[in-house]
Order: structure tokens, then C-alpha cells, then sequence
């Protein structure tokens, strides 16, 4: 820690003394020196930088899969089945002859576009809602934190499996179900933290100005409560990971053929006492990528939530 | 905490509106439940009247059948209904056993609440030590290895690790009992009382048979057990490192007190109230977990036979499942703040 400080403090000039300058000359400058700090405090924890990798590494599978694979994941050669691990096949191949490797390739933007559309779902719902409850406050308040309380009493994954059930299996499904399960931690977080702000004075400032309600959540409100539900909402990622896995284990999620993870592992399931890589493979690759999100947001709650 | 409990206190007015609130907050939230499984069942793209007379009647006894179930009426009347007929322990027929959902519900849930018990015994006995020591030597090898196992913990499928445990120490290593509560041998030879099946065995005096049903508890349990382990280990050194920053720590030590003394008896007693609500809290998540972990051992409990209907698309079983479940998750969350309330002199 002391090296770093003493590294940029004796490099003076240069983009590294632009950014941590005491007296920014500009918003931007402010807010890169801001960004630059944080990046530092970040990249101290080695096992966050290691988070982050598995995460880039996560993006460039999803991306490059086409490339980094000569195999069609949903091809079937029954001549080619169940082998194990080889020079031809890294990982082996399944019960149809797929190549499990393509397949955990191709799974990778499965996973990414469940993580992305929870992401962008879940919190943006729970962020409004708290919001406007905490801000509101009164009866609109009573009644939303209610029906926030009703979902956070509920289990989980057990509710998932109710609306999926309902729905009919099938990724979609599988994703509102777990959009709509997982919103309420959030708004009690943005709730929180929006009754903290609600009567500073920068509020009433806006507030005199004759901003309107909708403006001073959204404008003012919001912001401020992003960094904390950021964290919140990576740390959440690895059980979102584990509960879509878990659905397709189930049958409930991603239907076959898709290289799904879960669903592979408990096509997997049958042959796992001989041919024992089937399964074995996808659940490392799950449990690699859950692994990442949990270092990663450890990582961020350092960085963005020093109270926590 | 004998004698915080000792203390005399006559209920007074505050605590009987706090008592009526709870009771108001809790009556609601299982009102949710019931909306929420209730309206679940209505989106479902199986007609209820074709399930129960199959698709080549009449229109009239269509007609007739529907408005027994009560289908005709608006959505709150059968809404209502639907409320009387869960409080009176009526969850309707399950097409997969052609039983009434609430027996069938009855005599899967001991073999769930063993799996859970015995899970969360583990969480308790390797979690709040763990818990402890990292606090202890935070920063060290030992707190480094414990968030290390803590996060493994937070990150792996349970579906995946019961298959690789299944794997090494039942196929290759043949030093673990296979999928099921009990080898076949054993099947029947106790009566169930209380459908427990360790309890069982020692009332009946069976000790071969309780031998076995722990055996094959062992796995599962320790499977399902992982997450809570790092979730108490977690919370317990949270804890731990508060109290171990407050000045009577350090009057302790300069009274010359031994470090385990400190430690365990001041600090870790200190901290008592609040780990029991973490207890009870993982023990609700535990239940949950159970789902999965009871697919993959074969562990005929609540968990198995929600997932089983589910794949027969058993709306009755599945939404009976879904209440129970809710319901109990509800009574622990509610037990633990009242734990928390009683026992803590704060609170109250």
C-alpha cells in the first residue's frame, strides 16, 4: 500500500498527477481523479482483480465462442460419444457426441443474458419503488413497503418454481420468474438510504427551485442511492447464477438441446458414475463464474460502500 | 441470559399493541402467500374444469362441473373460497398421488425437517467456531482459509456438489451409502411416529436402524450443510470483531483474565442473541435448499415432491408445497424476531 502512495507521489507530471492533483480544475478532471482512486483501492484486492478477470474472461467466451471452437455445440455424432477428455476433445463429449467444451462455450451467453436481463430488471424495479416510498413517505410508503415485505417473507427459489411452473418451463420463464423474486431486497435498500438524504439540505434546495417530485427522484434521489444497490446487485448475481442453474437442473429453465449449464449437468446426471466428466465439467464452469461475481463484489463494497 | 429472562416484567399496554402488530404484519404477509399462490394457479394454461372431466364432455356438464368449482364467480368470491378452503386444511386432490395434497404434504415434511435439522447442526457446530477463530486472528492464515471455504461455500451448485460427493465417496471410494434415507434391508423394520427416522429407530430402540438412517443422513446433510456453515462462520466473526473492539474486552484482559475466557465466554456470550436469529434465518434457507439437494440424493421429503409434481404438472401438489413451505418460512422469520425481542433486554 505504501509503495503505491509513494510510487505516485515521487512521479510527478503526467496523466497520474493530472488525476490525483488536489485542486481539479474541472468536473471531469474531479470525477476521473474520483474513478482513478477507486480503481486503485480496487485493484489493491487481489482477489477482486481476479473477480473481474473470470468476469472479462466470461464477456470474451461469450463473444469469441465461435472462434475459439471448431465444434457446433448442438451437432450430434452418436459415433463420437462419451469420450473422455483427449487432444480432439478437451473435456470429452456427451451422450449425443457433442463436444463439451463448445457446448460450456456457447452456455456462456445463456448465463450472460440471464445475468444481464435480471440485472437490468430487478434492481431498476426495486431502485424505483424504494425510492419513491422513501421519498413519498406516508401511505403510499405503508402500502409499498407491504407488498415488499409479503415478497421478502417468501422463499426464493421455491416461488420461482410456482411461477415457472405456471408460466411453462423455458428460459424466459425462468428469468421473469427470477426477476420477479429477486426485486425486494432492493427497493428496502433504496428505501433506506433515500430516508437518509430525503431532508438534506441540497434536496430542499432542488425542492425551492420548484422541481417537481418526479425530478427530485430521478435527477437527485436515484444517484445517490446507485452505488450501494451496485454492490448489492453483484454479490446477488452468483445466487442468480446458481438459481437459473438450478432450474435448468430441474428442467424448468433452458430446454434442450441448449448448452445451458444446470440442464447439462443433469443430462449429465445418468452417466455420472463412469463417464464421470458429463457433469463434472459444466458444474465447474458454474461454480468458476458464481465464484467471480462473489470476489468481484467483495471487491466493489470496498471500493463503493466503505460503511459496509 | 438467565437472568435477563428472570427480570419481572409485567406485560404492559406497549407490549400488547407491539404483540397485535406483529400478529396484524403476520396474518397479512400469509394473506400474500395465499394471493400470490392463488393467482398462480389461475394463470396456468390448464383448464381446471378438463383436468378434472377430461376434454370429451357435454358443454352442460362443462357447464355444470365449472360452476361446482365455482369457477362462474367473480375473482374475489373465489379468492375467498380459496382462503377457506386452505384454513381448513383443504389443498385440494393431488392428480399425481390421488390423494389430498395436505396428507401427501404431512408425510414427506419429517424426512425434509430431518435433512434441514441436521444440516443446520452442522452449520452451527463447524460455523460459529470458524466464525470465532477468523475474528480472533483476523488478517491471518486462519481467517484467509476460513473466507476462502466461506465463499467456496457461497458459490458452489448444491445440485452439482451432491453429484461429485455421490461421485468420490460413494462410487470410487464405495466409503458412503448411496441415494435414499435408509438401505433397503432396513425399510420398514420402524414403525414411523413421528416420520423421523433416527427418532424413530432410538424410540423404537432399533440402534442398527438409527445407525444406518444417520449414515445415510451424513452426505446430504453435510452437502446442504456447506452454505450454512459460511453463512454463520460470516456472521459470527462479524459479530465477534464488534465486540472484540469494546472497552469491556479490554477490562477483562487487564483483570487478568485468560484469552478463551475472554473470548469465548465474554465476547462469544455477548454475541449469543443475535446468532440465534441468524440460526433461525439459515435454518428457513435451509428448507428451501433442501429442493435441490433432495432431487439429487433421492431424499423423499417436501422438497422431492414439490419438483416431482411440478414435472407431472400437479398444480394442487405444487401450490400445497409452495404454502407449506411459505408458511414455515414465515413462522421462522417470525421466530427469530421474537427470539430476538425476548431475549434482548433492548429490544423490548
Amino acid at each position: 500500500m505504501s509503495v503505491q502512495t509513494q510510487n505516485s507521489a515521487a512521479r510527478t507530471g503526467g496523466l497520474r498527477a493530472w488525476l490525483t492533483t488536489e485542486t481539479p480544475q474541472s468536473r471531469t478532471q474531479a470525477k476521473l481523479g474520483r474513478i482513478y482512486l477507486g480503481w486503485l483501492t480496487f485493484t489493491r484486492n487481489t482477489l477482486a482483480v481476479v473477480g473481474l478477470g473470470i468476469m472479462l474472461l466470461l464477456v470474451a467466451m461469450a463473444v469469441l465462442a465461435p472462434l475459439l471452437t471448431p465444434y457446433d455445440p448442438l451437432a450430434q455424432d452418436l459415433g463420437q460419444r462419451l469420450l473422455p477428455p483427449s487432444g480432439a476433445h478437451w473435456l470429452g463429449t456427451d451422450a449425443f457426441g457433442r463436444d463439451i467444451l463448445s457446448r460450456i462455450l456457447y452456455g456462456s451467453r445463456l448465463t450472460l443474458m440471464i445475468v444481464l436481463l435480471v440485472a437490468v430488471t430487478a434492481p431498476v424495479a426495486g431502485l424505483l419503488i424504494g425510492t419513491v416510498a422513501g421519498y413519498l413517505g406516508g401511505w403510499v410508503d405503508t402500502v409499498l413497503m407491504r407488498v415488499t415485505d409479503i415478497f421478502l417473507a417468501f422463499p426464493k427459489l421455491i416461488l420461482a418454481l410456482a411461477f415457472v411452473s405456471a408460466l411453462g418451463p423455458g428460459i424466459e420463464n425462468a428469468i421473469i420468474a427470477i426477476a420477479i423474486t429477486s426485486w425486494p431486497p432492493y427497493t428496502r435498500i433504496a428505501r433506506a438510504e433515500t430516508i437518509t438524504i430525503r431532508k438534506s439540505d441540497f434536496i430542499s434546495a432542488v425542492r425551492l427551485q420548484g422541481a417537481s417530485k418526479a425530478r427530485i427522484i430521478l435527477g437527485h434521489v436515484v444517484p445517490l442511492c446507485s452505488s450501494s444497490l451496485i454492490v448489492r446487485v453483484t454479490l446477488d448475481m452468483a445466487g442468480i447464477i446458481l438459481t437459473a442453474a438450478g432450474l435448468g437442473f430441474l428442467g424448468l429453465g433452458a430446454q434442450p438441446p441448449a448448452p445451458e449449464w444446470g440442464a447439462m449437468i443433469a443430462t449429465g446426471r445418468q452417466y455420472v458414475l463412469e463417464q464421470w466428466w458429463v457433469a463434472t465439467m459444466p458444474g465447474i464452469a458454474i461454480f468458476v463464474v458464481s465464484l467471480g461475481f462473489n470476489l468481484l463484489g467483495d471487491g466493489l463494497r470496498d471500493v463503493l460502500d466503505p460503511k459496509g | 441470559m438467565a437472568a435477563i429472562l428472570k427480570r419481572p416484567g409485567v406485560p404492559g399496554r406497549r407490549h400488547v399493541v407491539r404483540g397485535a402488530s406483529l400478529l396484524a404484519s403476520v396474518a397479512l404477509t400469509f394473506l400474500g402467500l395465499l394471493l400470490v399462490t392463488f393467482l398462480i394457479g389461475r394463470v396456468v394454461p390448464i383448464d381446471p374444469v378438463i383436468a378434472v372431466v377430461g376434454d370429451r364432455v357435454s358443454a352442460d356438464t362443462y357447464a355444470r362441473v365449472r360452476q361446482e368449482l365455482g369457477l362462474d364467480l367473480p375473482l374475489w368470491q373465489q379468492f375467498l373460497r380459496y382462503v377457506g378452503d386452505v384454513l381448513r386444511g383443504d389443498f385440494g386432490t393431488s392428480v399425481l398421488t390421488s390423494r389430498p395434497v395436505l396428507e401427501d404434504v404431512l408425510r414427506v415434511f419429517p424426512a425434509t425437517l430431518e435433512l434441514a435439522t441436521a444440516a443446520v447442526v452442522i452449520g452451527v457446530v463447524l460455523g460459529v467456531p470458524a466464525g470465532v477463530m477468523a475474528a480472533v486472528k483476523r488478517g491471518r492464515w486462519q481467517d484467509q482459509l476460513i473466507r476462502v471455504v466461506g465463499l467456496i461455500g457461497y458459490s458452489v451448485p448444491v445440485f452439482w456438489l451432491g453429484l461429485m460427493v455421490l461421485l468420490v465417496f460413494y462410487a470410487r471410494l464405495e466409503i458412503a451409502p448411496g441415494p435414499g434415507r435408509i438401505d433397503v434391508f432396513y425399510e420398514g423394520v420402524v414403525d414411523p411416529v413421528t416420520g423421523i427416522i433416527t427418532v424413530d429407530a432410538l424410540l423404537a430402540g432399533e440402534t442398527d436402524v438409527f445407525w444406518n438412517a444417520l449414515y445415510h443422513l451424513m452426505l446430504p446433510a453435510s452437502v446442504l450443510g456447506l452454505f450454512s456453515v459460511a453463512y454463520i462462520a460470516r456472521m459470527t466473526r462479524s459479530f465477534m470483531l464488534d465486540q472484540l473492539r469494546q472497552e469491556y474486552i479490554t477490562t477483562a484482559r487487564v483483570k487478568g483474565l485468560s484469552e478463551t475466557r475472554v473470548v469465548w465466554r465474554h465476547a462469544l456470550g455477548n454475541i449469543a442473541i443475535p446468532l440465534t436469529t441468524v440460526v433461525a434465518l439459515s435454518y428457513a434457507g435451509l428448507l428451501e435448499g433442501s429442493v435441490l439437494t433432495e432431487t439429487v440424493f433421492a431424499w423423499p421429503g417436501l422438497g422431492l415432491y414439490i419438483t416431482n409434481s411440478l414435472l407431472s404438472a400437479d398444480m394442487n401438489a405444487v401450490l400445497g408445497g409452495t404454502l407449506v413451505v411459505g408458511a414455515v418460512f414465515i413462522g421462522l422469520n417470525l421466530l427469530s424476531d421474537l427470539l430476538y425481542r425476548l431475549l434482548d433486554p433492548r429490544a423490548r
